[in-house]
């Protein structure tokens, strides 16, 4: 890796109450790249995604252990501003989420959460954000419909707009594209490669050919721990660990 | 091939027997329900008229008279049962969905409220007897306001945690993840969300107690006059109805009657209201 990673995590271990779910993970994610996380269903990817904006927070059982560095300062600092670090590292999630508002305030809100602007301001940004997630030009005349009232590829996009819009460093992807269409999916990611001029991105996938296409980092992930992470050619040419050739050669997961 | 046509036919008897008792059952509920409703229009609607919305009552036997009081009585102390018990009622079910879900104490008020809402009223109207009527040495609006409350709150919150609980946790952490507090989510995403189901709730607890008349027996009593502050007994439509039904006088009679029909369309109209707007937000 060249550059200073953008996010380094030493040692992270993970609790769901008395059940540990991520043993000791190392890694360093590079900044403006995209970096995959792969691996079969329950092995911790979204679990260890989860920390990097601390949203498992939410709930009380759950609770993490090591160190995640953010650009060398820990995440878990009693100085960290926690709105601020979920400013900074956006997260997309499974299942399309709009906010229960217009597509416009599905934007609006988040930046006038963090910024105070005039309205001209506010409404340049949204379209902005918007264009950034490739949806603009499908909604640039029914701004004042409701979210919900997008398709699922859309109210997705509507949702990557939502978190580019308060100018985060780190987009966090939790498998965006498990819950829509093939058609859609190709938005996602050619969306994907267009972002990581601007994002660090972390993208959890089930689909290995997605992880191949979007990727340039892989991280395989096997019963909570890192088993391998290399570039992503290298852990799809020439993996260097058994079980990660056995995972993407589908003898398993 | 036989047996199994024996059994063909067993089972089809058996759905039919099944079919024709519940049939039978939805039909007997419907019945009575259909028979008190017909019942109280047909003795009750001819009493509305002009007077009855707008004059004080009249001592028996004299006829006319009205219960403008009662309806003002009713009305005043419904709102401020509804102004004191719904908004505790609606954080008490934000707290047990928003935040103490699993906690111990969470649990306590949980078990707590589906007690409450098991108590008879008559028991909530001596309690606040007890506690209020007593020492203030008078019936009073805010007595019977109190009691009503007391009968809204475990419902309004019960209602409300449940319809909390139906909002997806994804949404939750939708908001959380754009930077967003944990209150502001709470008032502009999952109220939002939800704002219908608690509406609804809302909306069944005030007919629920608007017919409510054993709390108000011993808090409020009743009055023949218009109310001059909350601080004594005032008029109340279902007290009235009490009295006035076990009264031996005709025209009185005519008036509960009356009064029966009024609550009955304010409770029916209640709830017709809750079922458009679920029906709206679906």
């Amino acid at each position: 890796m060249d550059a200073e990673p953008k996010i380094s995590v030493r040692g992270l271990n993970f609790f769901y109450g008395q059940h540990q779910a991520l043993y000791d993970n190392n890694i360093d994610i590079a900044p403006r790249k995209v970096t995959a996380v792969i691996g079969p269903s329950g092995c911790g990817k979204s679990t260890h995604l989860r920390v990097y904006n601390r949203i498992f927070e939410l709930y009380k059982d759950q609770r993490a252990e090591g160190k995640v560095l953010l650009d060398n300062g820990d995440i878990f600092s009693s100085e960290i501003n926690i709105l601020e670090l979920r400013r900074k590292v956006g997260m997309i999630f499974q299942k399309p989420t709009p906010f229960p508002m217009s597509i416009f305030e599905n934007v609006a809100y988040g930046i006038r959460l963090h910024y105070s602007l005039d309205k001209k301001e506010i409404a340049r940004r949204v379209e902005e954000a918007l264009k950034g997630a490739a949806l603009w030009d499908e909604v640039k005349d029914i701004l004042n419909k409701p979210g919900m009232a997008l398709s699922g590829g859309q109210q997705q996009r509507l949702c990557v707009a939502r978190a580019i819009a308060v100018e985060p460093e780190i987009l966090l992807m939790d498998e965006p594209t498990s819950a829509i269409d093939p058609v859609a999916t190709v938005k996602i990611e050619e969306l994907i490669g267009t972002l990581k001029k601007k994002f660090t991105i972390v993208i959890v996938t089930h689909n290995m050919q997605q992880a191949s296409r979007v990727s340039d980092y892989t991280a395989f992930f096997y019963k909570g721990k890192i088993v391998e992470f290399d570039k992503t050619r290298k852990i799809f040419t020439n993996p260097a660990q058994k079980k990660t050739e056995e995972y993407i050669t589908g003898r398993f997961g | 091939m036989i047996k199994s046509n024996y059994n063909t036919r067993k089972r089809k008897f058996i759905d039919f027997t099944v079919k024709i008792l519940s049939s039978l059952a939805a039909f007997i509920g419907i019945f009575f329900l259909l028979w008190i409703l017909f019942t109280v229009f047909q003795r009750g609607f001819h009493a509305l008229n002009t007077d009855f919305f707008t004059k004080l009552p009249t001592p028996p036997g004299l006829g006319g008279g009205g219960v403008i009081n009662a309806i003002t009585g009713t009305t005043i102390i419904t709102l401020m049962a509804t102004v004191i018990g719904v908004p505790i009622g609606v954080m008490t079910g934000v707290y047990l969905s928003e935040y103490g879900n699993k906690s111990k104490f969470g649990s306590i008020v949980r078990f707590t409220i589906n007690l409450t809402i098991g108590v008879p009223s008559i028991v909530v109207g001596l309690f606040v007897y007890a506690l209020i009527v007593i020492p203030t040495g008078s019936f009073s609006a805010w007595a019977g306001a109190i009691a009503q409350a007391i009968i809204m709150l475990p419902v309004v919150a019960r209602t409300s945690e449940d319809m909390l609980n139906l909002v997806p946790n994804e949404l939750r952490e939708a908001a959380l993840a754009i930077g967003m507090p944990k209150w502001l989510t709470i008032l502009k995403i999952v109220f939002k969300s939800s704002k219908s189901g608690i509406i609804t709730g809302v909306l069944l607890a005030v007919a629920r107690v608007s017919g409510e008349t054993a709390p108000l027996l011993f808090t409020v009593m009743n009055s023949q006059f218009w109310m001059k502050s909350l601080n004594e007994p005032i008029a109340n439509l279902t007290v009235t109805i009490y009295n006035y039904a076990m009264s031996p006088f005709d025209d009185w009679r005519q008036i509960a009657w009356g009064a029966s029909f009024l609550i009955t369309m304010v409770v029916l109209l209640l709830n017709i209201i809750a079922r458009i707007i679920v029906r709206e937000t679906k």
